[in-house]
């Protein structure tokens, strides 16, 4: 069985940052593998250490930038990896629409028998592109899951998707699928030093636009940005000044009025 | 019935609707009025015919009901709202941007090749839809244009306010072709998660821990203050997951809503998933490092600084 495991480098915003027209300053921004898809990579490291799948393949489409998340993929466990990037991604806003036309390009290439992407990119938040590929694809799927028992010999994925206020529901899954995945599946592993040494010699390949039969025009979304700004408070804050120990003597003022420790 | 100008979809589970459905009926009314149309509602599954009879409230022009099913499958859904969207064009499909939202509206979108944005928290019209969500952990808001003439929306949760009043809308029921015995994800039951040594809702005081923390060793000086404050400890979300607290003390979507009279949030950024748990604390305490924290917005009180400086100082103080 082949896994596949969609993995973003997400852009952090620092404690101080400058928005620049619709888009952060870049040297305000940092880069690290998308909480979410650490889980994914762990899981396909799993089922390859359970003899269930025999190659776990990173996805991303990132520019080269993104190589060094990706090598930490490599690194935990993944045995190589593709890279999608074109100039003319560069311009584009990548909706949800966008990258599934490029990361389906992949699966019909790779032909994998699972996907795991994560339940959300950290930076763009938009919860959607695990699903909406495994419509594309004709994959069965399942959103937030953060419990998985794979039967491979049946052709199905036992998951517990994560509901809201503790409700989690048992859900039985047909083989091939598209699990978007919730943190707290499973401990990710840290890479270790022989890891990171073996991942400078796993491939990652690079795919262009003609690489994978597509044009500029099919990465011209639907979506332009055309605001970016800080939100507006919603409360009035007191912000209470001073050295920690000036600071934690008002703070325990405000507490004791409000009856706290009376 | 005129061909809708907003399809919004319920959602319900185990026989009741959710909040944000009726939060939905207002959201899809303020876009419908923009786009000028009428508002549909869909209901489907369970007892369509109560579910109906609820969300007819002031503003909805139509509600299909569509009895298929009982509980939320995706297969189910998916099929019956393309199949209603075949046969009523609407120019919106408006979903809750929820979890099981988010198991079926980017598959649809996918299908009927619309454009898709979710979890949005302001819609406009004006020629062209225009739709307001955050970004980078909630540190910045951005609006999106949007081409096309139709859109799939998932909207978040507590943004609006819920519909009220009694509404006359036609109610009519939908026969859709789907059958939940093809699903190929079926839900063989739920169960709830949580139980455990403390009821983190019930306590007046919360100390609140995140992963400003760092290490599971240093929640220690967490439990300190906690005894000082006569307090209880609850966490975020990634200290359940780091299995450094039990899942009973997670605060948030997923976890458990709290009103304490007191929440104070240290080390947590305030996600939108963990604020919807606490939100409604009388007062809001904040200490963290960084002063565009999310959590600032909504806090009564905070003090920008390092939680290692500022809580041993509190102890201190209310020892
Ligand atoms: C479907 C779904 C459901 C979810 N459900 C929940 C839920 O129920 N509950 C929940 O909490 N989350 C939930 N999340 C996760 C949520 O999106 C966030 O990832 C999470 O809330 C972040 O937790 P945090 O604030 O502790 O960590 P972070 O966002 O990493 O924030 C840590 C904060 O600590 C501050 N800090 C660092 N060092 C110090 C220091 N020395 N002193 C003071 N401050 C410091 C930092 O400035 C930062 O603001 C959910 C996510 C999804 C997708
Ligand atoms: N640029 C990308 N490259 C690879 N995978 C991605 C990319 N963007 C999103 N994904 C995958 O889709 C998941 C959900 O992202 P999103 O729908 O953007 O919130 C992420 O956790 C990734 O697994």
């Amino acid at each position: 069985m082949k896994v596949l495991v969609t993995v973003k480098e997400v852009a952090e915003v620092g404690d101080d940052f400058a928005i620049e027209g619709t888009d952060i300053a870049e040297g305000d921004l940092e880069y690290d593998l998308n909480e979410w898809d650490d889980y994914a990579i762990e899981a396909g490291v799993q089922l390859a250490e359970a003899g269930v799948a025999d190659e776990v393949v990173a996805l991303t489409i990132g520019p080269e930038r993104s190589e060094e998340t990706i090598r930490m993929a490599l690194a935990k466990g993944a045995d190589r990896a593709v890279r999608v990037w074109d100039d003319a991604i560069e311009d584009a806003f990548l909706d949800v629409e966008t990258k599934v036309g490029l990361l389906e390009a992949i699966v019909d290439e790779e032909e994998p028998d699972l996907v795991l992407s994560g339940v959300q990119a950290a930076d763009d938040a938009f919860g959607a592109t695990g699903v909406a590929l495994a419509d594309r694809i004709g994959f069965e799927h399942a959103a937030v899951v953060n419990d998985l028992d794979l039967d491979a010999d049946a052709g199905v994925a036992n998951v517990r998707r994560e509901l809201e206020g503790g409700v989690e529901e048992l859900t039985e899954v047909d083989m091939p699928a598209v699990l978007t995945v919730q943190t707290g599946l499973n401990e990710p592993r840290y890479a270790s030093l022989r890891g990171i040494r073996q991942a400078q010699r796993k491939e990652i390949a690079t795919r262009d636009l003609a690489d994978i039969g597509l044009s500029p025009a099919d990465v011209d979304g639907a979506l332009t940005v055309t605001e970016m700004y800080e939100p507006e408070s919603e409360s009035d804050a007191e912000i209470i000044e001073g050295d920690a120990g000036e600071a934690a003597g008002r703070l325990t003022e405000v507490l004791r009025e409000k009856g706290v420790d009376a | 019935m005129a061909d809708p100008a907003v399809l919004a979809v319920a959602e319900h589970r185990r026989g009741e609707l959710r909040d944000v459905s009726f939060e939905l009926l207002t959201a899809g009314r303020e876009l419908a009025d923009a786009i000028g149309g009428e508002l549909h509602v869909a209901v489907i599954s369970g007892d369509v015919e109560a579910h109906a009879d609820a969300l007819n409230r002031e503003g909805v022009d139509a509600i299909h009901t569509v009895p298929v099913g009982e509980e939320f499958d995706h297969t189910v859904y998916q099929g019956a709202v393309e199949e209603l969207v075949d046969a009523h064009d609407p120019a919106t499909v408006l979903f809750p941007n929820s979890v099981n939202g988010l198991d079926y509206a980017p598959a649809v979108a996918e299908s009927l090749g619309v454009p898709l944005v979710t979890d949005a928290i302001d819609v406009a019209y004006d020629d062209e839809l225009t739709v307001t969500r955050e970004q980078y952990g909630s540190k910045v808001e951005t609006t999106l244009a949007v081409e096309g003439d139709r859109y799939a929306l998932t909207v978040r949760g507590g943004e609006w306010p819920a519909a009220d009043g009694t509404g006359d809308a036609v109610v009519e029921s939908f026969t859709v072709d789907v059958d939940p015995a093809d699903s190929g994800a079926r839900v063989q039951g739920y169960e709830e998660v949580g139980g455990g040594d403390v009821d983190i809702a019930d306590a007046d005081v919360l100390v609140s821990v995140g992963r400003g923390i760092e290490e599971e060793d240093n929640l220690e000086l967490i439990f300190d203050l906690a005894e000082a404050m006569d307090a209880t400890v609850s966490s975020s979300r990634p200290i359940v997951d780091n299995g450094w607290l039990p899942k009973n003390r997670q605060v948030g979507q997923s976890g458990k809503v709290v009103t304490p009279d007191v929440y104070l949030a240290i080390g947590i950024s305030g996600a939108v998933q963990h604020v919807a748990g606490m939100k409604g604390a009388e007062t809001i305490i904040a200490i963290n490092t960084d002063p565009n924290a999310p959590i600032f917005d909504i806090a009564d009180y905070g003090i920008v600084g390092d939680l290692f400086d500022v809580v041993p100082e509190l102890i201190d103080d209310f020892e």
